[in-house]
């Protein structure tokens, strides 16, 4: 239920060509064999710092990912950013694994944003995961091949009597064995396998995995928890300067006059100067001031002394209560963009309806927050190249943006990828590094290192788009479900939804039901929106889980009963062969599960105040259904006990350390997400800051029951669809134990009040 | 104007306005970067330090205020054995997603085990919700801070 585009893979390497072989053009980027690849010796954030020790002799490669030194080592390249969801440590595993490599010798490296090498590289939409998972390992396998195809030349013996073990290659009929290291030059030197040799490589049967399905702590931990530097805000450049940036609080606002040279008189301040926008992107570059010093706090003290004067433009005469109000009218009339989705006859069916209910749902604009506020360093060459040094989650369109803005040619620029402190959609966009490179140039091709206050961040922020559902729902005599009717109304521009501001026109239960109509109307909007994590799900799940949950209670049915009701329907809508979608049974099974490991049918003994709510969803190819217990006083104050957590993503949990890491965060972040709220007055965001806008605290962490049902299905990721269903589920839990229902979030305790 | 302070055992003069803040002296003039920067008004804890064995938030903290306390960081707390122990529990219970908060939370939970040598879960409640976790690796922090003290790791609060 992602809205996220892709750029197309460069055409630019015609050059190269007889070096590389795409030998897949499978959605992770194509398998790259026999490329040189050239890492970044100091795989992380400082150019100054040691470089991790290498072996002695140095490692030759064997493709795009995989080098072996003489003495065993073997280096593998992680290619998409970290942002925190494991993937270095997951990507290599799947390559290790066919290569049949000894995991204690394998050093990972991050590999540069190199598109031509490594296909698209973005940390997004859960997709790391299924769209390597068969590429990966054709790497590993297809280096495996090269390795006993040495051996065989080496012991004149066919390929088909070799076998290999832990870094080594088998001859059991002569009862030979020869390492990694041994043989790395000579493979190296093989031809690349064809496409048609690596598409019908056996890979290894799950039985026979080593490393995949085991526990494979987080590569990186070592370094942070020594401190050492690693995220892009740690990066140091030699003769680098400081930077911070002030653009108008209201989107798209022009600088007028700026004070310059009193910010250029303080102390340490080396420039201050006037960037203008380039394009019209308000994720790209805007206008505003640059200070630049020999440190960020006296850079970011001397815009103080700006004064600059804001032409703020037409946006400025928005604010989150007109926006209800907008709200408010569409509602009463219909969608403006109707049959989004239309089966059968809604509006006479609900006529006819034995039972009929109305509901509407809101929530609000939601920001990213990652705790490392955004930065990058940039260099702009006089030489008319660039470095840029960049905690992004997409370096492909930041590239083409800097192009765009400093007239360096995009193969001209250089993208190192730093660990990012957090992502959660925000580091898609790319505006910290356009306006990193835009400063390095302006500041005379100096290297500049641009860090946001915590206040920048919390100002400049493509938001979670709110949203308004208004339901209406019909039972039959035999209380069931019927009839659903949704007039969703959401922000964008004309009759358009913004980014990850539209419904999708299948969203359960359409197909499930016979008489379903969705539409929608636009309230227009000047403040630009993003994906935040489970993007889409992670606000519809709130809205439709919730008001199946009313509809439920009003039919008389168990929550669960009901579910498992509608996901029997008769009229499922198919699955698409070969392609991963819902699946009512998977669903199902999932429900059933979390049910029996909550004791949900025990519910009925919990105290007053005290309540389990239920709630599924499927979104990014995860089925996931989860019961929350959350705890309501009479205050009205609420904490959420305990959830249980049943996913099913598929048939391999490749690194369960982080599997289960990635399913407690996501749990903890949608409960903190029933707290948050960004609200926009005079086209300004008014939350400022974390004491204004609250992230979840140890205290309110509740404990988490996760559990995997494994399935025969291929493997998909989990950045994000644990996440969605745990809002519902609270808030279904605090009906349960107070008898008040949330239809808006954020849940307000004073709301809450019982006894 | 020109301050001397020590940090992790060694002693740096820098020549800094006295309302810079710890946070910056350690990150851009002693090259100290462990120490991270999450909100610059002590809401998130990511700039925890150590002065004097208290917890400090370094992004407040004027550099003018430190006079001759002892400063020690991330880079440093290690060389107790508290802070190697709770380095050591978090890379056995790997805690960490993003990573970025760690180096906080590492100093706050290392301030609480070395005033509460067997935590309980209110006491480490208390000690540590001024330290915000994005990525809400908070069931690991808790197990990491309880495995590092050496006591059971089962959450014992209402559930």
């Amino acid at each position: 239920m992602s809205t996220r585009t892709f750029d197309k893979p460069e055409q630019n390497f015609e050059a190269s060509r007889r070096f590389f072989l795409m030998a897949s053009a499978a959605a992770g980027g194509g398998l790259l064999l026999s490329a040189c690849a050239t890492p970044d010796p100091t795989d992380g954030a400082s150019t100054v710092a040691a470089a991790p020790a290498k072996p002695a002799a140095p490692p030759v490669d064997i493709n795009a990912y995989i080098a072996i030194s003489p003495d065993g080592a073997i280096r593998i390249m992680a290619k998409n950013p970290e942002i925190g969801q494991g993937i270095k440590t997951m990507l290599p595993m799947l390559i290790a694994e066919e290569l049949d490599a000894d995991w204690s010798k394998v050093q990972i490296e991050q590999g540069i944003a190199d598109q031509a090498r490594y296909g698209n590289q973005i940390a997004g939409g859960s997709f790391a995961t299924p769209m390597h998972w068969t590429p990966h390992r054709q790497v590993g396998a297809a280096a495996r091949l090269m390795l006993m195809q040495a051996a065989a030349a080496k012991w004149s013996v066919p390929v088909s009597e070799l076998s290999t073990g832990p870094s080594v290659v088998r001859h059991a009929a002569s009862k030979r064995e020869i390492s990694y290291g041994d043989l790395a030059t000579e493979a190296s030197a093989m031809p690349a396998p064809e496409k048609a040799v690596i598409d019908g490589l056996k890979l290894k049967d799950a039985k026979d995995y080593r490393i995949i399905g085991k526990s494979v702590k987080n590569w990186d931990s070592p370094r942070i928890v020594r401190g050492e530097p690693i995220f892009g805000i740690d990066v140091t450049v030699p003769g680098m300067k400081y930077a911070s940036f002030e653009k108008c609080p209201v989107f798209g606002g022009k600088v007028v006059s700026a004070d310059l040279e009193a910010a250029k008189a303080v102390p340490g301040v080396v420039d201050a100067f006037i960037v203008r926008q380039v394009g019209s992107d308000l994720m790209g570059l805007l206008d505003g001031v640059a200070v630049v010093a020999d440190d960020w706090w006296t850079a970011k003290e001397a815009r103080k002394k700006l004064n600059v004067v804001w032409d703020e433009g037409p946006t400025s005469t928005q604010s989150t209560t007109d926006y209800d109000r907008q709200a408010a009218d569409f509602a009463k009339g219909a969608p403006k963009v109707a049959n989004l989705r239309n089966d059968g006859d809604a509006a006479n069916a609900l006529k006819a309806s034995a039972k009929t209910l109305e509901a509407s749902y809101s929530y609000p604009f939601l920001v990213h927050a990652p705790l490392e506020p955004q930065n990058c360093t940039a260099h702009v060459k006089a030489d008319g190249t660039c470095e840029i040094w960049a905690p992004t989650q997409n370096p492909g369109p930041g590239r083409a943006m800097v192009a765009a803005a400093t007239g360096v040619p995009a193969d001209k620029i250089t993208i190192k990828l730093i660990r990012c402190g957090g992502g959660f959609g925000r580091r898609l966009a790319n505006d910290y590094m356009v306006e990193a490179a835009a400063i390095s140039k302006q500041a005379g091709n100096i290297p500049v290192k641009l860090v946001w206050t915590r206040e920048d961040d919390m100002q400049h922020n493509p938001y979670r788009p709110a949203g308004y559902h208004n339901f209406k729902a019909g039972l039959d005599k035999d209380n069931k479900l019927v009839a659903l009717t949704n007039h969703f109304v959401t922000f964008g521009a004309g009759e358009k939804p913004g980014n990850s501001a539209g419904l999708p026109p299948g969203e359960f239960p359409a197909g499930y039901i016979p008489n379903t109509n969705y539409g929608f109307s636009v309230i227009p909007f000047g403040v630009p929106t993003g994906p935040l994590r489970a993007p889409t799900s992670n606000a519809v799940c709130f809205a439709y889980q919730s008001f199946l949950d009313e509809v439920a209670h009003a039919a008389g049915k168990d929550p669960l009963d009901f579910r498992l009701e509608l996901l029997a329907s008769p009229t499922a809508p198919a699955p698409t062969p070969g392609r991963a979608s819902f699946s009512p049974k998977r669903m199902s099974d999932a429900l059933r599960i979390v049910a029996e490991r909550s004791g949900w049918s025990r519910r009925a003994s919990l105290p007053k105040g005290v309540g389990m709510g239920i709630a599924f969803y499927y979104s990014h190819q995860g089925h996931f259904a989860q019961v929350a217990k959350v705890k309501v006083q009479p205050t009205g104050q609420w904490r959420v006990l305990k959830v249980w957590v049943v996913g099913d993503i598929g048939s391999q949990i490749i690194n369960p350390t982080n599997a289960i890491n990635q399913v407690e965060g996501s749990i903890i972040d949608g409960i903190g997400e029933m707290s948050q709220k960004i609200t926009i007055d005079r086209g300004r965001t008014v939350q400022a800051n974390f004491y204004d806008m609250p992230l979840i605290r140890m205290p309110d962490a509740p404990q988490i029951d996760v559990h995997f049902n494994v399935t025969d299905n291929s493997p998909s990721g989990l950045g994000e669809p644990a996440l969605p269903p745990v809002l519902p589920a609270v808030a279904n839990a605090i009906f349960a134990a107070t008898g008040k229902r949330i239809r808006s979030l954020p849940v307000i305790p004073a709301d809450l009040r019982w006894a | 104007m020109a301050f001397t302070i020590n940090v992790n055992g060694k002693t740096h003069t820098v020549d800094v306005p006295g309302d810079m803040p710890l946070l910056w002296v350690l990150r851009d003039k002693i090259d100290l970067k462990g120490t991270k920067f999450g909100c610059g008004v002590a809401s998130c804890g990511a700039c925890t330090v150590h002065i004097d064995g208290k917890v400090a938030r370094s992004c407040v903290t004027p550099i003018s205020s430190v006079g001759g306390g002892q400063v020690v960081t991330i880079e440093g707390i290690g060389t107790t054995p508290i802070g190697q122990a709770v380095q050591k529990a978090w890379l056995d219970v790997d805690v960490l997603q993003c990573g970025y908060c760690q180096a906080g939370q590492i100093m706050a939970a290392s301030a609480l085990i070395a005033s509460a040598p067997k935590p309980t879960d209110q006491q480490i409640d208390e000690a540590m919700s001024g330290n915000a976790c994005r990525c809400a690796t908070y069931v690991r922090i808790r197990e990491a801070i309880k495995t590092a003290a050496g006591v059971a790791v089962a959450d014992t609060r209402e559930a």
